[in-house]
């Protein structure tokens, strides 16, 4: 397997007492897409951290490409590491140019200022994320959408094969969370390889190459989609009984909870093949 | 397509919405900076007329009893004007910056006040102190202010947030300042010497003081423009600013550094000048944006010229009598303050 970001043994905490990540080792091919799942305070959050050195490690390991991540200086992973907080906030009346800009940072010194390549690769970013005639526009006054594409594109413009990324998705409407996925993906297709924390299962089974599930900071199943959204990981990773079936646009699996109200109704559902599909509303369907 | 033309136009929310707006404002700013200084420094208990105040300044005769009163009272007063403006001024942005903090200025944040305690301890004890004490005693009470109110105020889930790090220093200020009205109470030669300096005041500074404090000044100001850079890449969040590669502690300990030569020196200088810090950085995004290597020279300026046009105002206010200046600033500051606190602070 051809590794580029290789974790070994590694082992992540706030504080000394409590590890949120324990002894994890993980192998990430390069040009993949590996979104991270789990339910809430499951590390998910905390290994992202720990992969972009925002979190020292207290045990372990991050190898990019070979090379110790905590042994390099902090702006030569920069440029080849790019990572996005969780809803970041840029200042009051800070422009889109301003904000991408700021993602050649990691290239420029104490003493050389902005070069007309630097403004080159400003403008290429804006491009790809559509947001050339935003440039102007304080992000503040942008949609959900478009403010993600922000950050997004300043992270484009650190000019990074690894794009890291603490749930892009949430607090934006489904329609800009499917834009922001959509981008993801083309960045992905021009060879970036992205790590992202997903909370929404479905969208992780659609978009990633990989789906790594952790439960109390360790991982519970890692593989291809079909490998890790299986009934018996969604129980032992969420405490969740669900049915997989297959998604009708993608053909990826897709989580359905069943939840109290839901396993009333069960008798609706014909199973086949081990999995349920909809059977039932598709007579409904047929008979309208 | 129509939305392509909107790149081209300036940018509507500021002032300066144009890149190339930007220098020629700042030389404006020079050039209202020295106008009113000239102003400042004909008024006074004897009316002196603009002519006299260029001979003076470039064609000194010392059997002149104006050209005198010029040099040896009213310059010093007007340069520590512009000096302690800049100053305070400059701390309040890095702070702002530094910590996401619309409300951040040293003198919410306990820093003044720490360094006026320590300058009135310093009388108290020493009883007359040579003047290069002020501005030490000043940086080690800016110092350890600065540094009680950060510790103070990362208790408790998410560190430093802009609210506890307010908190924090109004209660510091609340605690301190107590202990500074007691000295000088229980104290009344201490009170005698520097009564109108714990309000903040201009009045009577002489130039081997200015001399004393104006250098650290003048390196925290310097310093302030070598780190604006670095500055505005943190005012996006520590995280983002790591994951772009910067060393957020180095920058935040130079800073900090920077902050108290700045503050502790002005307080030195002028005693506990409030709102400057908290103000001007504001009207200086107003015109300038968010590019703290804009903002800093423009709060520098602005800072100066806010100060001065202060001064002047608190001595023809009640004339013949006069306010200290801080009680001016903080007539203008306080309702700043509330629009601030209404508008801008969203936690």
């Amino acid at each position: 397997m051809n590794s580029f970001i290789h974790i070994e043994n590694l082992s992540l905490s706030y504080d000394n007492d409590l590890m949120i990540v324990h002894q994890l080792n993980l192998q990430i091919s390069k040009g993949t897409m590996t979104a991270l799942v789990g339910p809430n305070g499951c590390g998910k959050s905390t290994l992202l951290r720990g992969l972009s050195r925002l979190l020292k490690p207290k045990q372990g390991a991050v190898y990019l490409d070979g090379q110790n991540i905590h042994a390099m200086k902090a702006r030569d992973l920069a440029q080849q590491l790019g990572i996005l907080p969780q809803s970041p906030t840029a200042p009051e009346g800070l422009t889109v140019h301003e904000l991408v800009a700021q993602g050649r940072y990691p290239h420029q010194s104490w003493f050389q200022q902005w070069s007309h390549n630097d403004e080159q690769i400003v403008q290429e970013a804006l491009v790809t994320t559509n947001l050339t005639m935003f440039a102007d526009h304080p992000v503040d006054t942008l949609s959900g959408g478009q403010r993600q594409r922000a950050w997004v594109a300043m992270a484009l413009a650190q000019q990074t094969d690894v794009l890291l990324l603490d749930e892009p998705t949430t607090y934006l409407d489904l329609a800009y969370q499917m834009d922001v996925l959509d981008l993801l993906d083309d960045l992905n297709a021009k060879g970036h390889t992205i790590i992202m924390v997903l909370h929404d299962l479905n969208q992780a089974a659609r978009y990633a190459d990989t789906i790594v599930a952790l439960r109390g900071g360790q991982i519970v199943a890692q593989g291809t989609p079909e490998q890790v959204m299986t009934v018996e990981n969604i129980l032992q990773v969420f405490g969740l009984q669900a049915e997989v079936m297959t998604d009708p646009i993608t053909g990826t699996p897709m989580c359905v909870p069943i939840g109290r109200r839901g396993s009333r109704r069960k008798t609706r559902l014909a199973p086949s093949n081990g999995r349920y599909l909809l059977t039932p509303v598709m007579h409904e369907l047929e008979r309208s | 397509m129509t939305a392509q033309t909107q790149t081209l136009s300036p940018n509507p929310t500021r002032i300066l919405g144009s890149r190339t707006l930007l220098l020629p404002g700042l030389i404006a700013c020079v050039g209202l900076l020295i106008g009113a200084l000239l102003w400042s420094i004909t008024l006074g208990a004897a009316d002196i007329t603009p002519e006299v105040v260029y001979a003076s300044l470039f064609n000194f005769d010392d059997s002149n009893f104006d050209h005198l009163i010029i040099q040896t009272v009213r310059l010093p007063r007007v340069l520590a004007g512009v000096i302690v403006g800049a100053a305070l001024a400059v701390a309040g942005a890095i702070m702002q910056g530094l910590t996401r903090n619309p409300l951040a200025d040293s003198g919410i944040l306990g820093i003044n006040s720490g360094a006026s305690f320590a300058v009135v301890m310093a009388v108290f004890l020493l009883g007359n102190p040579p003047l290069s004490v002020y501005a030490l005693f000043g940086f080690i009470g800016a110092g350890t202010a600065a540094a009680l109110v950060y510790f103070l105020g990362s208790f408790g889930r998410g560190g430093a947030t802009p609210l506890k790090l307010t908190l924090a220093g109004v209660i510091l200020t609340a605690f301190i300042s107590s202990f500074t009205t007691a000295i000088l109470i229980s104290d009344q030669e201490t009170l005698d010497k520097i009564r109108f300096w714990t309000a903040g005041s201009l009045a009577g500074r002489e130039m081997p003081l200015l001399i004393q404090t104006a250098p650290y000044i003048l390196i925290g100001l310097l310093g302030a423009l070598l780190i604006s850079r670095q500055i505005t890449t943190i005012s996006l969040g520590d995280d983002v600013a790591k994951g772009l590669g910067q060393n957020t502690l180095w920058v935040k300990g130079l800073a900090a550094v920077i902050v108290v030569l700045l503050a502790g020196g002005a307080v030195a200088l002028a005693g506990p000048i409030g709102f400057v810090g908290l103000v001007v950085p504001h009207v200086a995004r107003l015109f300038v944006g968010v590019d703290y290597r804009w903002i800093i020279p423009y709060s520098a300026l602005i800072g100066g010229l806010l100060v001065t046009l202060a001064d002047v105002g608190s001595r023809i206010m009640i004339r013949p009598l006069e306010l200290p200046v801080g009680v001016m600033m903080a007539m203008l500051g306080a309702p700043f303050f509330i629009w601030l606190a209404r508008w801008k602070v969203k936690r």
